[in-house]
């Protein structure tokens, strides 16, 4: 086996070139974000092109975190993320659980109206939905953004929850239900505990999405107490003429809860690759 | 303990009729083999009696008592699956104990169980591994002691060893015969292979396309198979089946070679002529009912399968104990056992003397 692995240096040393360039290509933005939010204003342009800022600077950090809203409309963004991570992730589990593990009348007519809600380009709809918001009186409510994400994200996460299941053998449940469960017990004692990689993959993937969402939020949110923060990123480009510094350190800053909230799901995430194992 | 009855069970899914009429009395303490070929139904109805597929029509009763709607953790039933089925997250002792854990069974009840079936099973050293950290043989007994730590009064079977390998199967096979000679409880088991029917069972049903073809003792499927395909499912290797046209009330092959045996009025409507290899011998010219050449001889050591090819009949396979000097190519004279031969009628059926 291992002899059969061993391949030649060369290739060796080309897997890892073409691993070292799609990384280097992937990471270039973010190293960009966090280099240019971390140039002193007075150097930002006239060494645009550098690689490395002569001199660094927290000072942008600074200003974002004390003399802008910033820390508000993280918060708001907070809140949104994670309602409508939650709300969704429980929801996705209940419907991909019947989708996977029952058959019963209509099944595939609402499998077929979930897609269909995915194939509208959402400039289409922006209009309507914005009435309805707005005749319910929740314009300028983080709730209003929490309703229309989870609306929006709830087929995918479903389909992704299906898919989970329809990896767990129905055996195990079986097993569980004549060892004395009832469905519910086997569900909650067996099928949920192995189904924890699923739900983290799908809390992160809403969480995400919620996260960076800005064409609802810039509709339904005018107020800026409610804003979120891809909408009051673009109050530095109003207020300051484009503050390319402060944009960016915050827009590190908003990188943060991500990268904690996949560190925290990688384990999951990982398991879930492998689970597959235990079946004989 | 219990006595199992089905009466005149029948299973669809939406409109496919997938088993009708099966009727079916298992007494306490059998050991019953659902067989067939795969496809014929045996896991649908095995699941039925577990309450895991609810049952379109007829009764399921346990001990005269009706069972068709009560839930599966209420039958008192255990179950192996062919897949196992360990719970992935728990560690051997807890998959064990499950049922108890789940009944509210006291600790250390539960866990002297567990020890006790574990060390039956060879177990004790893996109480605390993973199903993951388990080889297939040893996934296998924990199967089995999940089901033996609830003292159920009926174990089922699902192809418990058709994921293991030849060596392992048959030392598996013992050790649930053992434990059937142990428990003395009702056992329902499934399986496409012949060999665990015959060696196992009390009683076999041999099943095909949902319906029940014979239900008997082993040597009574062998002896006297009720129709074409209970004789050819039952023995191995398969019976031989050459056609035949009888002439002036005798027996003729289809290759005008007379057998010599009348045929009674019961039988003359036969068509074919089941005959197993083990029944058939390799002879002098002048015994020979039929004869070809040879053209595959297979040595296993114990037994010598000749599959000769005879003129106007076709493929033959002859059985013959221990080591036959013969190899392919060679002329053979095949001599029937007609005392131990079966006549079949157009429609399969077997036809008794
Ligand atoms: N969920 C199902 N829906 C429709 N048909 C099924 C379903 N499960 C099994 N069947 C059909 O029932 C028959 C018996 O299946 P099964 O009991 O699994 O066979 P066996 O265990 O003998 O191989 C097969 O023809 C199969 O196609
Ligand atoms: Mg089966």
């Amino acid at each position: 086996m291992s002899a059969l692995r061993k391949s030649s240096p060369l290739a060796v040393t080309g897997k890892y070139l073409a691993l070292g360039f799609y990384i280097a290509f992937a990471l270039f933005p973010l190293y960009w974000l966090v280099k240019i939010a971390i140039t002193p204003d007075k150097l930002i342009f006239t060494e645009g092109t550098a690689l490395f800022p002569s001199e660094f600077t927290f000072e942008n950090f600074q200003t974002v975190l004390i003399a802008t809203d910033f820390l508000s409309y993280f918060k708001n963004s907070v809140i949104v993320s994670v309602g409508t991570a939650a709300i969704t992730t429980a929801i996705a589990a209940a419907a991909g659980y019947a989708f996977s593990r029952f058959a019963f009348r209509g099944k595939r007519v609402i499998i077929a109206l979930m897609l269909i809600t995915q194939m509208f380009p959402l400039l289409m709809i922006i209009a309507p939905i914005y009435k309805i918001v707005a005749a319910v009186g929740l314009l300028n409510s983080l709730t209003s953004l929490i309703i229309v994400y989870t609306a929006f994200n709830i087929p995918f996460a479903t389909f992704l929850m299906q898919s989970f299941f329809d990896g767990i053998p129905k055996d195990l449940e079986e097993a569980g239900m004549i060892d004395g469960c009832t469905r519910f017990e086997a569900l909650r004692k067996i099928i949920l505990p192995l189904t924890l990689p699923g739900l983290g993959a799908t809390l992160g993937f809403v969480f995400t999405a919620a996260w960076s969402e800005l064409l609802f939020a810039l509709m339904l949110i005018n107020s800026n107490d409610t804003m979120t923060f891809p909408v009051g990123l673009l109050t530095f480009v109003s207020k300051f003429s484009v503050d390319w510094g402060q944009m960016m350190a915050a827009g590190v800053l908003a990188l943060v809860p991500s990268c904690l909230f996949f560190i925290f799901i990688q384990r999951y995430l990982v398991q879930g690759l492998t689970s597959g194992a235990v079946k004989g | 303990m219990a006595r199992i009855e089905l009466r005149n069970i029948a299973k669809a899914y939406g409109s496919v009729e997938v088993m009708r009429d099966i009727n079916l009395t298992i007494d306490d303490g059998e050991f019953i083999v659902l067989v067939g070929p795969s496809g014929c139904g045996k896991s649908t109805l095995l699941r039925m009696i577990a309450g895991l597929e609810p049952i379109s029509g007829g009764d399921f009763t346990v001990d005269g008592k009706r069972m068709n709607e009560v839930p599966p953790r209420d039958r008192d039933m255990a179950m192996v699956f062919q897949s196992y089925a360990l719970y992935p997250h728990m560690d051997v002792a807890r998959n064990m104990g499950f049922s108890l854990e789940i009944r509210k069974a006291a600790n250390d009840v539960r866990v002297s169980k567990v020890q006790e079936a574990a060390r039956t099973l060879g177990l004790s050293k893996l109480t605390e591994r993973l199903p993951k950290q388990l080889s297939g043989g040893q996934r296998q007994r924990v199967a089995m002691g999940r089901a033996i730590v609830r003292d159920p009064s009926a174990f089922l079977f699902d192809e418990p060893l058709s994921n293991l390998d030849a060596a392992l199967r048959v030392e598996m096979r013992l050790e649930i015969a053992r434990l059937h000679q142990r428990l003395k409880a009702t056992m329902i088991y499934v399986t496409h292979d012949q060999v665990e029917a015959l060696t196992l069972a009390d009683r076999i049903v041999v099943l095909n396309a949902g319906d029940i073809q014979q239900v008997g003792t082993p040597l009574e499927l062998y002896d006297t198979p009720a129709n074409k395909f209970v004789a050819q499912f039952i023995g191995s290797p398969t019976m031989n089946i050459l056609d035949i046209e009888p002439k002036d009330g005798r027996l003729s092959l289809k290759n005008g070679a007379s057998l010599g045996l009348g045929l009674t009025n019961a039988q003359v409507g036969a068509r074919e002529l089941g005959v197993r290899p083990e029944h058939l011998n390799i002879v002098g010219p002048e015994e020979a009912h039929i004869s070809g050449t040879a053209e595959l001889v297979e040595h296993l050591g114990s037994d010598t399968n000749i599959h000769a090819n005879v003129p106007g009949i076709g493929q033959v396979l002859v059985r013959e104990h221990g080591h036959f000097a013969l190899k392919s190519g060679d002329p053979v004279g095949i001599a029937l056992d007609l005392e131990k031969a079966h006549l079949f009628d157009a429609d399969g059926r077997r036809l008794a003397a």
